[in-house]
């Protein structure tokens, strides 16, 4: 019962997705659904998003990413606007608390060769379309990568986050998308902190050397206990009768 | 090393949380209990005549003697887990107890008396097969271990190699067995499969071969399995595939004789492996020409080889385990036959006649909530009158061992089970019948002024009886001595006390059984063995409804899931009683992918289970109709996540209104550079009391408190010191959003992680450094709120600070868990397990990245202590004294109802059970409180106050007159 259904999806989208790419064009002209050698060692993935009332997700593509690879890898974003028709849907998606999701395929930014860049799979990630509406289509999007450059999660915010039931009336506010795009690598976690510490430690024991108090050898400072001992053993030495070694020489 | 000192002194005395035990109260708060595992060896200590030790190694590595008066250990050797330390051969001569220990690596000879040892030496490598001890004119001196390839022969006093010999054709020969009869020679058995029977004999004195012969015998695989050695060297096998007995002489090259079960008018159950079951009961002697055959589950014979031919000489039909003993010079066998539904009978046989010895009936009873008896170890003696008497040791499938005697007396029981928990829970015990009662008259629904009345009267009246009855009791045992006041707990006198610090421990055991133990004295109060538990199994226990409910039962599920198929099934039982609960749990066809508690309740407020299956289909348990119902109001508030650490996918579900599922965000974490280990949320039954932190100029710094945050750990394929990793990655459970990425270069795990409140501990092995490091990661909203009403995942546009400090920690460990209280005021500390069975308490405060490297003025005024890079182990923090907890694998925490007190059980190998109060008890006067002095001070000023007023009212008297 619930198997044949997803691959109805699936055919339903991809044909969609097939028809939209058809009538989406980016600002260079070019078609934004393939992925495209740049001149500055880049490429672009499409972005894709999808916000239904009945909540089965039908992606479309919203815009292309151009990733930069390389050492210092960056992203930037071009994107249409939207149309009379996805504005209404959009408005519509949201007064019955639908959600807008994204997604886009997974990349490898540190491949050489055009083949390795793209993988199997998506990333996905949601956001309240109302939020979406709310916020007049300010978004904030930043796409986590691994250590070696995997693009492994993205995520979407708005801002401001909430939905607060306000009308959006204007119909303008809800045409430009108002993205600020990041790329975020795992940050470095600290290790323990040893040569501040030690450093602490040093400057410390120098204060200490310049104190001359400090400076008195062993035998200045504990020469009386020394003394004590010394008389102690020569006691004890004469006191104590030879009856161990007594044993011990026979 | 002064300042080092002078830190140490400054530390204690800014956080002077030091919560160490007193001299008297040692066993006051806290018990241990100390197992040993399921049996794998055992033997009777017949040395001495009124000797009452066993030996018993087992299959958790460890090697122990225990009193067979008691039941208690006398001593315990705790080896390497794993493979390393496996315990392949034990065998007692005499004062010696020799083991062969991790594969044949090592041979150690242990002093039976004082568990010490005698010598160890290091054995060549090769795969271990068999071990005997070897004698030769009546005396054992002797030891022979054979290998793969080699056999070697060692001396029993000093373990000093007297011969080490290669075997013959070692490469095509599998030789599986050896024995020594006792007349100078060592038989090595081999097997070719499905071919023929190499037997090699050697010379005790040198290690030279004496002979070598082989025999045919197509139809032999193993010998193990299928020979054993009778009388004067009869190598006797059996065939299941043609139904017969094969002996073979081992002095006398021959052919195998056939004798077929049949002409011995016998008959093997179909598909029944025959086993044959034969004594040597002494080393230096060959073994008895009588021996058991086993035909069927429930059918052994006792047969004898006298000159060639097989005698039968009692034939045992039904009886379930057999076992032989030798008291002095005689041999017999004791044999456990079924007698009803709930009992067994155990009888002596003489094994020479097959005759039943008079007098020796034993009743076992068989427990009807644990296993079926799997093996019997039988202490067989001489009485005075030199009459046999015996007792029997007992092992079940639970790993339960009971030792019995005559005439059914169980002297002692061992749930070794217990030695391998796995998962566990405390709930609360319940209220008493009168608590019980007055919180049911308010829990009623009111049906008339009258009724309500006559009830309140009723309710009264019940009290003023218990009150009563309580006052009797104090008077009655007031004039006992205090000695013979005895508090036993039953499960009939069961309930909380006023501070709700005796709770009852449900544990769930790998064996499959359950079992119920108060907390207060660590007596077990019911058992449950579940028998269809599969061999690979994960458990989830989970408290669907409290005892809070009366009159409701507690209910608890546990799910069990076989984990080759990912099929499960649900237990669901009463935690008080152990009683198996009437509501029939939903039959779970499919394999299961998550389950989920939610804090929807039913209408008998019971919690709702929603279990996942492969096909993203959601189902309900308890699925009433009032469930179903609030499930589709709030299905779109209903969020989980699926991990799949085979495809690096972390993916999150949204329910929808017809309890299907829909894909909501996804997290692909590629294989070949990082696997997940470990997913961590927060306990739900967490309460964090302060909102933000109080900074050193008075301002907030608000503490980012998501409910929904997972943190997940993975580690990277790539083990090469210099690029292997760990990452922590933070991300929220309902968006998926990943609020924190990081990697620690440089390190490995196995990572041990903590996730509470705002924080997140986790332990991991520096490559770099080659040292174990603790690193802290703090989470803060900043210096205001977003939205102070209300969390919701899906309105916090901003990322929070992250805060981050490692630290140096001088020992590996083997787990950490935090401590839990009741409304989260009280500080909290780590709990950490050592791998040396210490239990350490430290202090989160420690663990602060917020602890500055240069005192500030500010920061003082905070109360942070200075950096420093190395965690120091305080003596005074092991919360476990001297109860070294060995191989922890696990540590619970519970709140109680005190809020300074936690309750902590660690497990592993043992059960340690104890209270914590990490900042004190700052809500409990101490013991040695004195009543008296503040009683009187307060009489005192009262009666001064008094006489001071009247005194001053015939002042302003007087001077009203003046």
């Amino acid at each position: 019962m619930a198997r044949p259904l997803p691959f109805k999806i699936a055919a339903v989208s991809t044909v969609l997705f097939v028809v939209c790419t058809n009538f989406v064009f980016c600002n260079n002209g070019r078609r934004v659904g393939d992925v495209m050698e740049t001149e500055f060692s880049g490429f672009s993935v499409p972005l894709e998003h999808s916000f239904e009332v009945a909540d089965v997700a039908k992606f479309r593509v919203r815009g292309a990413l151009m990733l930069k690879a390389g050492r210092e890898p960056s992203v930037s974003l071009t994107q249409s606007q939207l149309s009379e028709e996805d504005r209404a849907k959009l408005k519509e998606v949201a007064a019955v608390d639908g959600l807008y999701r994204i997604r886009v395929p997974r990349v490898f930014l540190q491949a050489d060769r055009q083949t390795e860049r793209q993988m199997e799979g998506y990333l996905t990630a949601f956001v309240r379309a109302c939020a979406m509406v709310e916020s007049h289509l300010s978004d904030v999007i930043s796409l986590h990568t691994d250590v070696s450059g995997y693009v492994i999660g993205v995520s979407i915010v708005t801002l401001p986050g909430a939905c607060r039931g306000t009308e959006v009336e204007d119909e303008v506010d809800l045409e430009v998308f108002n993205t600020t795009l990041s790329l975020m690598a795992p940050v470095n976690a600290p290790g323990p902190e040893t040569a501040l510490f030690v450093e602490q430690m040093e400057i410390e024991t120098e204060k200490k050397g310049k104190n001359p108090q400090e400076q008195k050898s062993f035998f200045a400072k504990y020469w009386y206990l020394i003394l004590g001992g010394a008389i102690f053993l020569m006691v004890s030495n004469s006191a104590q009768p030879p009856a161990g070694g007594g044993r011990e020489q026979s | 090393m002064a300042k080092l000192i002078w830190f140490g002194l400054k530390c204690i005395l800014l956080c002077s949380t030091v919560g160490a035990v007193f001299e008297d109260q040692v066993g006051k708060f806290d018990w241990r209990q100390q197992y040993i595992g399921k049996v794998r060896f055992s033997h009777f200590d017949a040395h001495v005549q009124s000797s009452k030790k066993v030996l018993l190694a087992t299959e958790n590595n460890v090697f122990a003697s225990i009193n067979t008066k008691t039941g208690e250990l006398f001593w315990r050797h705790v080896d390497m887990t794993g493979p390393e330390g496996n315990i392949d051969a034990l065998l007692h001569h005499g004062q010696d107890a020799v083991l062969v220990v991790g594969d044949g690596r090592q041979l150690r000879s242990w002093d039976i008396n004082i568990g010490g040892l005698n010598w160890e030496i290091v054995l060549d490598s090769g795969s271990f097969q068999a071990a005997c001890l070897v004698g030769y004119q009546d005396t054992v001196k002797h030891v022979a271990v054979l290998k793969k390839t080699v056999i070697s022969l060692h001396y029993l006093s000093n373990g000093h190699q007297k011969w080490i010999e290669n075997l013959p054709e070692s490469e095509t020969v599998d030789f599986q067995a050896v024995y020594s009869g006792g007349n100078g020679e060592v038989y090595v058995l081999g097997v070719v499969p499905h071919s023929h029977i190499t037997i090699v004999a050697y010379s005790l004195e040198d290690g030279e071969i004496i002979k070598q012969i082989s025999v045919e015998a197509p139809w032999l695989s193993n010998i193990q399995a299928s020979c054993v050695v009778i009388g004067r060297g009869m190598l006797t096998c059996v065939d299941s595939a043609a139904v017969s007995l094969y002996t073979l002489d081992l002095h006398v090259q021959s052919q195998m004789t056939q004798i077929s079960l049949q002409s011995l008018e016998l008959e093997a159950t179909p598909g029944f492996q025959p086993v044959l079951v034969s004594t040597q009961p002494n080393p230096a002697l060959p073994p008895l020409s009588e021996f058991f055959l086993q035909l069927g589950p429930e059918h052994h014979l006792l047969l004898q080889l006298n000159s060639g031919q097989i005698v039968t000489l009692r034939d045992f039909k039904p009886a379930m385990l057999v076992a032989f003993a030798s008291p002095g010079e005689k041999t017999v066998a004791a044999v456990m036959s079924p007698k009803n539904k709930t009992a067994c009978s155990l009888n002596l046989f003489s094994a020479e006649s097959g005759r039943r010895l008079l007098d020796t009936t034993l009743i076992f009873n068989l427990d009807p909530y644990g296993g079926k008896p799997e093996k019997l170890h039988v202490q067989a003696f001489l009485k005075k009158d030199d009459a046999v008497g015996y007792r029997v040791m007992v092992q079940s499938e639970d790993h339960t061992l009971t030792f019995i005697q005559q005439p059914g007396r169980v002297m002692w029981t061992r749930e070794e089970a217990l030695s391998d928990v796995v998962t566990m829970e405390m709930v609360d015990l319940p209220l008493t019948g009168t608590q019980a009662e007055l919180e049911g008259e308010f829990g009623k629904k009111a049906d008339g002024l009258l009724s309500m009345l006559l009830k309140r009267l009723s309710s009264q009246l019940i009290l003023l009886q218990a009150s009563i009855a309580h006052l009797w009791k104090l008077f009655y045992d007031a004039r006992k001595p205090r000695s013979l006041v005895k508090n036993d707990v039953t499960i009939e006198n069961l309930s909380r006390d006023e501070f709700n610090l005796q709770k009852m421990m449900v544990m769930v055991t790998a064996s499959g059984k359950l079992f119920g133990i108060d907390s207060k004295t660590g007596t077990i109060l019911w058992r449950h063995y579940l028998d269809n538990i599969p061999s690979h199994a994960a458990f989830k226990l989970m408290v669907q409804r409290t005892t809070a409910h009366f009159p409701h039962p507690p209910q608890c599920t546990l799910l069990i899931k076989d984990k080759d198929t990912g099929l499960a099934t649900l237990h669901v039982f009463n935690p008080i009683f152990g009683k198996k609960s009437q509501v029939t749990p939903p039959a779970l066809l499919q394999p299961m992918l998550q389950s989920l508690m939610l804090p929807v309740m039913d209408q008998d407020y019971a919690k709702v289970l929603l279990l996942v299956d492969d096909q993203y289909k959601v189902s309900a348990f308890p699925s009433t109709k009032n469930v179903l119902q609030q499930l589709q109001e709030m299905a779109s508030s209903i969020f989980f996540y699926i991990v799949d650490s085979d495809q690096g996918k972390l993916s999150g579900y949204r329910l929808q209104t017809d309890l299907s599922t829909e894909l909501i965000w996804e997290i692909v974490m590629p294989t070949e550079v990082q696997r997940i280990v470990s997913v961590k949320g927060k306990r739900p039954n967490e309460h964090v009391h302060s909102q933000g932190r109080v900074m050193g100029d008075r301002s907030v710094l608000y503490k980012y408190l998501n409910p929904n945050l997972l943190a997940v750990v993975t580690e990277s394929t790539d083990l090469h010191p210099e690029r292997s990793f760990i990452g922590i990655l933070l991300i929220d459970g309902v968006t998926g959003r990943i609020i924190h990425e990081a990697v620690q270069r440089k390190t490995k795990g196995p990572v041990h992680i903590v996730h509470s409140e705002n924080w997140v501990v986790y332990e991991y092995w520096s490559t770099k450094s080659r040292r174990n490091e603790f690193s802290v990661i703090e989470l803060y909203e900043g210096m205001e709120l977003y939205n102070s009403t209300v969390f919701s995942s899906l309105d916090r546009p901003h990322a929070p600070q992250v805060l981050q400090q490692s630290y140096i920690f001088p020992s590996s460990i083997s787990t950490m868990e935090a401590t839990l209280t009741e409304k989260g005021i009280t500080s909290r500390h780590l709990l950490i397990g050592l791998p040396s069975g210490g239990i350490l308490s430290l202090p989160k405060m420690f663990l602060d990245p917020r602890r500055p490297e240069i005192m500030t003025e500010q920061s003082r005024e905070e109360n942070l202590i200075p950096y420093a890079p190395e965690l120091l182990i305080r003596s005074e923090w092991f919360i476990n004294y001297n109860q070294t907890v060995s191989r922890v694998r696990g540590i619970y925490t519970a709140p109680s109802g005190l809020e300074s007190t936690c309750l902590v059980v660690a497990y592993g190998l043992d059960i340690y059970q104890t209270r914590v109060y990490p900042s004190k008890q700052f809500d409990v006067l101490k013991d040695d409180y004195d009543y008296m002095l503040i009683s009187s001070v307060l009489f005192a000023l009262f009666f001064a106050t008094m006489i001071s007023k009247r005194l001053a009212e015939v002042k302003l008297l007087n001077r009203a007159w003046r």
